[in-house]
């Protein structure tokens, strides 16, 4: 009985040893490599950022301005959603938000949607998504053209009825096989619009220190505009 | 010495983790569709294995039967961490890519196999060769993999080869077959099923052929020694 006791005692305390061991060796690399990671996410979503507003449309840290809002309706998700703001001398020039499309074949797809100050699109990517190779995913730059059809649309120049893909009767070329994808990408583009539009004075001023403000949630701004619409 | 080269050719193609042992086959249908893809996979689990089995035999003496598989697990697993954060942040456009199965090698029952079946049971030099031999046998099958299935779905080799060896590397990308429309089936998973099982076939049609003049062999000395 006493051996048995010593016997546990000894495997446990082996067990816990090796615990430690690992703790250390994972705290170890953690802490020379959390700074490395850090700069790579944030250049990696910078570069994104870059591609959608140039350089010589702002004189701002990208990174540095944003506010961070949690508007399920428009975004399509319950987490927060990062607007960042492109300034010159103070000016807004452009917002770049990054919604999620929900409704995508497989998943959700991950946008940033950048939109001048006007109301007018700069550009649209895919950031992130599970489509369906050689059919959904050419939504990607790399894979096809069909996400610069958004590039200068507005809710101006394009009525929201017309926000959609062909098939539904809309100004958007689906694709060949995969009308899901497109929809998805569309739709949620048109809601960060009618968003931008909804709190565009909010979203242009200056203070820096906005990123707490409570803004229109889109409901109801969406259904005033499908009344006007109608 | 010999017996290094023994376990070396142990790992790449007798008891092949991927071809006979159908070990680890979810990182390896996964990740297969293009040869860097494959390749990146194929050498994070290799220095896992040479990790693993080189840690697992050096304590093999210390470390009682009845908890030796929790403390396999945990220096697996412990590993595994560190890789990933090492390329997380090193190699992170790599990593975007083989993102979720980093974590996966832990699963990957053909480490925990070899820390059991070999490590524990023989000494550091042995183990750390049988780690390296294992790790490169299927490094192998995830590349010829990955080959096979980015050649016929989409008519390139070496695709996205910066991502691995620097932008030096961007021109390395062939294109085997130009104006190729791309082949679908091959780049989704059961491409991946379908050209396991022929790559399979492929061995064990060598093996035999292999196998055939040494039979011949045995059989003449046999029919000799009757007459």
């Amino acid at each position: 009985m006493a051996d048995n006791k010593s016997f546990m005692i000894k495997a446990g305390s082996v067990l816990g040893l090796f615990s430690l061991i690992g703790i250390g060796l994972v705290s170890l690399t953690h802490s020379f490599t959390h700074e490395q990671i850090a700069e790579n996410e944030r250049l990696f979503v910078l570069k994104n950022l870059r591609e959608l507003v140039p350089n010589n449309l702002h004189d701002n840290d990208l990174l540095a301005d944003t506010i961070t809002i949690t508007d399920s309706d428009a975004f399509g998700t319950n987490t927060s959603v990062t607007i960042y703001r492109a300034t010159k001398n103070q000016q807004l020039v452009a917002i770049i938000a990054n919604p999620i499309a929900p409704d995508g074949y497989s998943g959700s797809i991950k946008l940033l949607v950048a939109i001048k100050a006007n109301g007018e699109l700069l550009g649209v990517r895919a950031v992130s998504h599970h489509e369906t190779p050689g059919l959904g995913d050419a939504i990607d730059t790399n894979k096809s053209d069909w996400v610069y059809a958004f590039n200068g649309r507005s809710l101006a120049n394009l009525n929201a009825k017309h926000w959609r893909v062909k098939r539904d009767g809309g100004e958007f070329d689906q694709f060949t096989g995969a009308t899901i994808t497109p929809r998805a990408v569309v739709k949620a583009v048109l809601k960060t619009l009618q968003y931008y539009q909804a709190n565009k004075a909010e979203l242009s001023e200056n203070a820096l220190s906005s990123t707490s403000k409570k803004l229109m949630p889109l409901g109801s701004k969406a259904e005033l505009t499908k009344q006007t619409n109608e | 010495m010999n017996s290094y080269t023994q376990i070396i050719k142990n790992g790449l193609w007798k008891n092949n983790q991927a071809f006979v042992a159908l070990l680890g086959l979810c990182p390896l249908l996964a990740v297969s569709n293009t040869v860097i893809n494959g390749l990146g996979l194929g050498i994070a689990t290799t220095i896992t294995l040479i990790l693993s089995n080189s840690i697992v035999s050096l304590i093999r003496n210390q470390v009682g039967s009845e908890i030796r598989l929790p403390v396999f697990v945990l220096i697996i697993a412990s590993i595994v961490t560190a890789i990933e954060l090492i390329m997380n942040a090193f190699f992170y456009e790599l990593y975007l890519i083989l993102g979720i199965f980093i974590p996966l090698i832990v699963t990957n029952c053909s480490i925990i196999g070899r820390a059991e079946a070999f490590a524990s049971k023989n000494p550091m030099g042995a183990s750390f060769f049988d780690g390296l031999g294992m790790g490169l046998g299927f490094t192998a099958a995830l590349v010829i993999l990955g080959a096979v299935r980015e050649v016929l779905g989409s008519g390139t080799l070496f695709a996205n080869a910066h991502l691995m060896f620097g932008e030096a590397a961007r021109n390395m990308t062939i294109h085997v077959m130009t104006d190729y429309e791309g082949f679908l089936l091959a780049i989704l998973p059961p491409g991946a099923f379908i050209g396991l099982g022929l790559l399979i076939a492929l061995k064990n049609v060598i093996d035999k052929k292999l196998a055939e003049p040494a039979k011949q062999e045995v059989s003449l000395t046999l029919s000799a020694k009757k007459s």
